[in-house]
């Protein structure tokens, strides 16, 4: 699996990402800068989490007309899979390529702790090493976390199966207090129409070693390794 | 030409800056505060001197990439710089 990572100006988990890709695939991800126009021929794009352009205007706005981005968008309506964790997920829904935008935590607090996420469905290219509903626990790190849609957005997203993962507790019950940011209907993380370009908000890469506390985000990595090669 | 470019929540998108400004407010003595928004504000100078063609130049600024307008709407006014 050769993955690409994109690194923007701000940008501080583009190396965790690489790390955790490289081991479950042996392969080192190349590292793309924001301002660079091409992209090496990759199975998988990831844009990383971080503060790009240091979430002036909006968090993403800017790195979402990054000259990289145009190439990124091409290869993902092309198919190419795209995954966006944390700043990544907003710089998705800034260029258009997911639906909604990520808007301040309903506590106004900058959030950095473990979270408990249900993932909702397991026959995609990011989950197939997870089982349906099962529950695991990533990290979020973020204060622009809480994900917005229109109603009708959100009954859509529901409608055609395209939220991955949402907020729950240890036992996998969804609920406000499960809520850590006020997400609508607790959404976590969503997928575009053809499920190739996932979008969420917590850190599968920082707990992808039993060295950080916890492995559950390994088997995102470890899907896409088994789906791509 | 420049415009002065105010970007506002829409109404019914949750503005918890906005309340923790009411909050602030309320508990300095300020009673007859109500609702509180938070919103931006852009000044830009545009070479440009006729205004139709700036203002179509700051609409489009605006769609691109100054307003979300899934959660935002913007407004703004032209003058001679």
């Amino acid at each position: 699996m050769k993955a690409s990572v994109i690194v923007f100006p701000g940008s501080n988990c583009d190396r965790d990402a690489a790390v955790a890709l490289e081991a479950v695939s042996g392969i080192a991800p190349a590292l793309v800068w924001h301002g660079d126009s091409e992209i090496p021929p990759s199975d998988l794009i990831v844009l990383p989490g971080g503060f790009s352009y240091g979430d002036y205007l909006r968090s993403g706005a800017m790195a979402a007309h990054s000259p990289v981005m145009r190439e990124v968008v091409s290869r993902a309506r092309a198919g190419t899979p795209v995954l966006g964790i944390c700043n990544g997920f907003q710089i998705l829904t800034e260029a258009g390529l997911l639906p909604g935008v990520m808007m301040r935590n309903a506590t106004l607090k900058f959030i950095c702790r473990d979270v408990h996420l249900r993932v909702e469905r397991n026959d995609t290219a990011f989950t197939r090493h997870f089982t349906e509903g099962e529950v695991v626990r990533f990290a979020i790190a973020n204060k622009d976390g809480s994900y917005y849609a229109k109603k009708a957005t959100l009954d859509r997203l529901e409608g055609e199966g395209r939220v991955a993962f949402r907020y729950c507790d240890a036992a996998g019950k969804i609920s406000d207090a499960a809520n850590p940011n006020g997400s609508r209907r607790n959404i976590a993380g969503i997928y575009n129409e053809s499920r190739t370009v996932l979008g969420l908000m917590p850190h599968p890469e920082r707990l992808a070693d039993p060295a950080l506390s916890g492995t559950d985000g390994a088997k995102m990595f470890a899907s896409l390794l088994e789906t791509l090669h | 030409m420049k415009a002065r470019i105010t970007i506002t929540l829409k109404p019914g998108v949750l503005d918890p800056q906005g309340k923790a400004i009411a909050g602030a407010l309320h508990a300095l003595g300020f009673d007859s505060v109500g609702d509180v928004r938070q919103g931006k504000y852009i000044e830009i100078e545009v070479a440009e001197s006729d205004p139709k063609r700036a203002r179509a130049e700051i609409e489009r600024m605006c769609e691109q990439l100054l307003a979300n307008t899934i959660i935002e709407n913007y407004a703004y006014e032209l003058e001679a710089a």
